[in-house]
């Protein structure tokens, strides 16, 4: 009994000592302990358009779980301890295969919670089949909208939804240049992108913008020529929009190419990737939204100012961690998977127990941060599940006093790392 | 819609669909000298913008170069798959060929994904651009149009002036009359093979000058290229070109009048009147 | 000489039945899961046998009726509130409609040709459902999960898809073994011997060949409202997706073109094949190598399929197997 109380008093003091933080699951001593699996099921794109950003995403989650480890599980109240173990299998950025493995994560390996795949397309098809079970999932990767307002019981996100994606940008470019005035909205004709785009159009209206261009763009295009003649034909002083990774990479190309003088262009997807780079100057200046960046200053302090208790690791030991691990920065994807993981954990924590019920009213109630953002979930039977306190962190390419390109955080003021700068 | 982007947008487009047109050459080659519609055009277009990716960013090879490259491996890559997967079934109805050849796509593709993933791929290559007035001309586009043009060009010298040129319009024309004249038609068929390959690849090879791409980026040109081939004419390759140059211009046209969206809708639409009314093409089919 | 009518259809129809009961009896909902999938690709492999293994003529974008079954299944379900049932009916005909209305045109083609004009159609669907706003546009539709009340909660509307698919399936191979025994059969398939001929004989190609591809379109638009009334999303990209259109190709392919039990062969050993394949961690990152290498193989070297080589290797199973 001593030996474990002064080790956990030993571990209790090296995490004070590492962050200031309290090391999730250290704490209670000297109590029976029954060690449990938790068997954690998702499925991963590790193949298919999907994989970059996925394996990002599984990434996080193992770095979680390792942690979680490490510390020695998940404690509950009642002693017990909690041990995750995943289970997850390739999904092939396929709807159809995600829908088919969730349910044998469910029926063969009887998982007892579920997160999710990586990209809302894919979230959908997951949360369909979770609902249908009743199984508790937490996801991430996944901002749509709609997927959160179908009245879904047992859902929750993570990431920002869909429709809060562009409207901090355009509060960024209105701070930076009250002066523009006509703006183009183009977005890849998904799901995704439609969502955002659906947001952010009536919000520029309502901010006196004038919309001179909304198209959408078909989603395997590649030359995007023709439609930036008809954008320039605009004139627009402000570009925003965009789908993902490959045509908003080979858009912000053209458009510099092109010599667009757009004064402001915001893309989504693409720009925090640290591949946007590989365009070289024609990444300049562009402004992206991210769900996470490494810079962002989500900490003890913020949370205390915010009223709201801190939980999990410090920005900067995710990093070092995941850096050490998987010898690559993390992606917002990453921090996202981890999130979940995080979410999961306080959940099963304040519930004291797996019962999918009483984890479902410890989500409910959470409202808490962490070093990934504030996470909070509605409880609305409308949206119920949906996040409604993460924000987005803005970042623009910029060049450094070493003249070399780098992601900067520009907006929202309390997080920003540089000034924003007007696109020459 | 708005008239001011009429004359950039139909340059774009034309430089574009001389591009195109190159590596609808390549299949519509293949279709005229073997009636075997190639279904892995499309990874083997990846593939020549993989070639000059990988030879750009680790050995830093000038992409032009690396294009000479992945035309000379295309011509090896095709006569390979010719012999690996079309040979033996040369002469069995189209669903075989076109199932064999589709599982040359699923095999280049798979290894090709699980080599490159799916992160978009760019080459940076900058060559400054010329223009005025509201129209601009990149200087990458420039090339590609002159190397598109100089490879047809090179394709006609090779079918018109050599006797092996010869060797393959004859087997095109009549494969066991060609036989009965001594040629060798398995070998023909392989060359031919390996030219219409090698088409793709310079394509592709062009291609990744001006966009970025990933092992899965091949389907979209296949498709074009399927387009193309039916608006030119099956096995013409001067009835590819021009179908190429075509589908370019509407391209880039049309999104002046219909919203970018509705584009490929048109495409797809014309697509299918053009094998309703003149299933032979613009130019007429050959053999 | 007696002729011996092997009862083939009665018996393939009850080991069909059989398997389909087994995931019931067992009250086992994964494996449940998977057969809902075996069985909808024996609907697509069987269906595109008729117009490509009898009238050999090779639909490329078939899956094009899968999707539109599906969209129209799904508006009037979720517009209207209709009955499932109902819906499914309602929906395959409009579908078998247009593949009359297309089908008579583009059955002029020849060979290549007409697999193209086949991409053609899928493509210019699903591209112009994209644009279409009221089937969702790019976004697609959902159903809000009030929906599946009317099934008595979403296990039983599961449950409920998984029944109407094996009736579907048994439904389309039952047809598919009623054609290939029927003179009208006989015209398919001399109709894709030699078109030229069997016109001399005093068939009618054009009025066959559309017959077949109506048929042969109504299966896939049951199968399509079925899958996404399950699942309860849809969208341009999943309902009209090329590849699994291809996938049903070589399905038919690997079991054996021109044959009732090829197609379901084909089926069940693809669908095996994929899973096995994706569960299988070393493999996980070759298979899409691994099944062009298998599909590749099976053309060049048992271009009858399965059944097909079967049938020629032992002919006294001819009978028996159809």
């Amino acid at each position: 009994m001593r030996g474990i109380t002064v080790a956990l008093a030993l571990v209790g003091l090296l995490a004070a000592a590492c962050g200031g933080t309290t090391t999730p699951g250290a704490g209670t001593s000297g109590q029976a302990t029954v060690k449990k699996d938790l068997i954690i099921g998702f499925t991963a794109s590790q193949t298919g358009a999907q994989n970059v950003a996925s394996n990002k995403q599984t990434e996080g989650i193992k770095l979680w779980v390792d942690d979680v480890t490490k510390a020695g599980g998940i404690k509950l109240k009642d002693g017990t301890i909690l041990m995750p173990q995943i289970k997850s299998y390739d999904d092939q950025s396929a709807t159809d295969r995600v829908q088919a493995l969730y349910t044998k994560l469910i029926n063969d390996d009887k998982v007892d919670f579920l997160l999710s795949p990586y990209s809302s397309g894919l979230v959908k098809a997951a949360a369909v089949v979770s609902e249908q079970n009743g199984k508790v999932m937490i996801t991430a990767g996944g901002a749509d909208d709609a997927t959160m307002e179908q009245g879904f019981r047992n859902i929750y996100q993570v990431y920002t939804p869909a429709s809060k994606y562009l409207t901090g940008a355009i509060d960024l470019m209105l701070k930076l240049d009250p002066t523009i005035k006509k703006v183009a909205i183009v977005n890849e004709k998904d799901s995704f992108s439609t969502s955002v785009v659906a947001a952010a159009k009536p919000y520029a209206e309502s901010k006196g913008l004038q919309v001179v261009v909304n198209q959408g763009y078909d989603t395997g295009t590649v030359d995007f020529g023709p439609f930036i003649n008809q954008i320039s034909a605009a004139a627009p002083d402000a570009i925003i929009g965009g789908g993902h990774l490959p045509d908003g990479t080979t858009l912000a190309k053209q458009l510099y190419e092109k010599k667009v003088s757009a004064r402001f262009v915001a893309l989504l997807v693409a720009p925090p990737e640290p591949t946007f780079a590989d365009i070289g100057d024609a990444a300049q200046f562009i402004v992206g939204p991210s769900q996470w960046e490494t810079q962002t200053k989500y900490s003890a302090e913020a949370a205390k100012t915010a009223g709201v208790p801190f939980y999990g690791p410090t920005g900067a030991d995710f990093t070092t961690a995941y850096k050490a691990k998987f010898s690559a920065p993390p992606s917002y994807h990453s921090a996202g998977g981890y999130a979940a993981g995080l979410t999961l954990q306080k959940a099963l924590e304040d519930a004291g127990s797996t019962d999918p019920e009483k984890v479902k009213t410890a989500l409910d109630k959470d409202d808490f941060m962490t070093f990934y953002g504030r996470i909070k979930f509605s409880t609305d039977p409308k949206t119920h599940g949906k996040q409604i306190a993460h924000e987005m962190v803005y970042v623009q390419w910029l060049k450094g006093s070493d003249g070399k390109l780098a992601t900067q955080i520009v907006w929202p003021a309390e997080a920003k790392s540089a000034d924003p700068q007007l696109r020459k | 819609m708005s008239v001011d982007a009429l004359v950039p947008s139909a340059i774009d487009g034309l430089m574009l669909g001389f591009v195109y047109g190159l590596a609808a050459m390549g299949l519509t080659l293949i279709f005229g000298v073997m009636r075997v519609i190639n279904l892995s055009h499309g990874p083997v277009i990846a593939l020549g913008m993989f070639v000059v990716y990988v030879l750009f960013t680790g050995a830093g090879v000038n992409p032009y170069l690396g294009l000479i490259a992945a035309a000379g491996l295309g011509i090896l890559f095709g006569v390979a798959i010719y012999f690996v997967a079309v040979d033996r079934i040369i002469n069995a109805p189209e669903l075989t060929t076109l199932l064999a050849t589709y599982s040359v796509n699923l095999m280049i593709v798979g290894v090709a994904t699980s080599v490159f993933t799916t992160t978009p791929r760019a080459v940076d290559i900058s060559l400054g651009s010329v223009g005025g007035s509201g129209v601009t001309i990149l200087g990458t586009h420039a090339v590609a149009v002159a190397i598109a043009i100089a490879g047809a060009a090179l394709l006609y010298a090779i079918l018109f002036r050599t006797r092996i040129g010869k060797s393959i319009r004859a087997v095109a024309n009549n494969r066991a009359a060609a036989e009965l004249m001594g040629i060798d038609s398995r070998r023909v068929l392989a060359l031919s093979f390996g030219i219409g390959t090698s088409l793709a690849m310079t394509s592709g090879a062009l291609l990744s000058t001006l966009f970025s791409f990933t092992p899965l980026s091949g389907a979209t040109y296949e498709v074009k290229s399927f387009v193309i081939v039916v608006l030119g004419g099956l096995g013409n390759p001067t009835g590819a070109l021009v179908g190429g140059i075509v589908l370019g211009l509407l391209e880039g046209v049309s999104t002046v009048f219909i919203p970018v969206s509705w584009v490929p809708v048109l495409e797809y639409v014309i697509f299918i009147a053009i094998l309703l009314v003149r299933p032979t093409g613009l130019l007429g089919a050959r053999a | 000489m007696i002729r011996v009518r092997a009862p083939f259809l009665p018996a393939l129809l009850v080991v069909l039945a059989i398997v389909a009961a087994l995931p019931l009896a067992v009250n086992n909902n994964s494996l449940r899961e998977e057969l809902f999938l075996m069985f909808m690709l024996i609907t697509l492999a069987s269906s595109i046998n008729i117009i490509m293994g009898y009238t050999g003529y090779v639909s490329f974008g078939h899956i094009v009726f899968f999707g539109l079954g599906g969209y129209f299944a799904f508006y009037l379900m979720q517009n209207f509130n209709a009955h499932f049932l109902v819906a499914a009916l309602a929906g395959a005909i409009p579908a078998s409609a247009i593949a009359l209305v297309i089908g008579v045109p583009i059955l002029r083609l020849r060979g290549a040709y007409f697999a193209l004009a086949t991409i053609g159609i899928n493509e210019a669907m699903r591209t112009a459902i994209n644009n279409f706003e009221p089937f969702g546009g790019a976004v697609g539709m959902f159903f809000n999960f009030s929906v599946y009340d009317t099934y008595g909660g979403a296990r039983n509307a599961a449950l409920l898809a998984y029944g109407v698919m094996v009736v579907v399936a048994l439904a389309t191979v039952t047809t598919s073994y009623l054609i290939r025994r029927s003179k009208f059969g006989l015209s398919l398939m001399a109709i894709r011997e030699d078109q030229d001929v069997a016109m001399v004989v005093g068939i009618d190609p054009a009025r066959a060949k559309v017959v077949a591809y109506v048929i042969s379109s109504f299966f896939p638009a049951l199968a399509g409202a079925t899958f996404f009334f399950k699942n309860g999303i849809i969208e341009p990209g999943v309902a009209f997706d090329l590849l699994r259109s291809i996938e049903s190709l070589v399905m038919c392919v690997l079991g054996g073109t021109g044959t009732v039990a090829g197609p379901i062969v084909g089926a069940a050993l693809y669908e095996w094949l994929r899973g096995f394949l994706i569960t299988t961690p070393a493999l996980a990152n070759f298979q899409l190598f691994l099944a062009g290498l298998l599909l590749l193989v099976v053309v060049l070297f048992v271009t009858a399929g399965l059944v097909g080589w079967l049938r020629n290797r032992y002919p006294v199973l001819r009978a028996y197997i159809q």
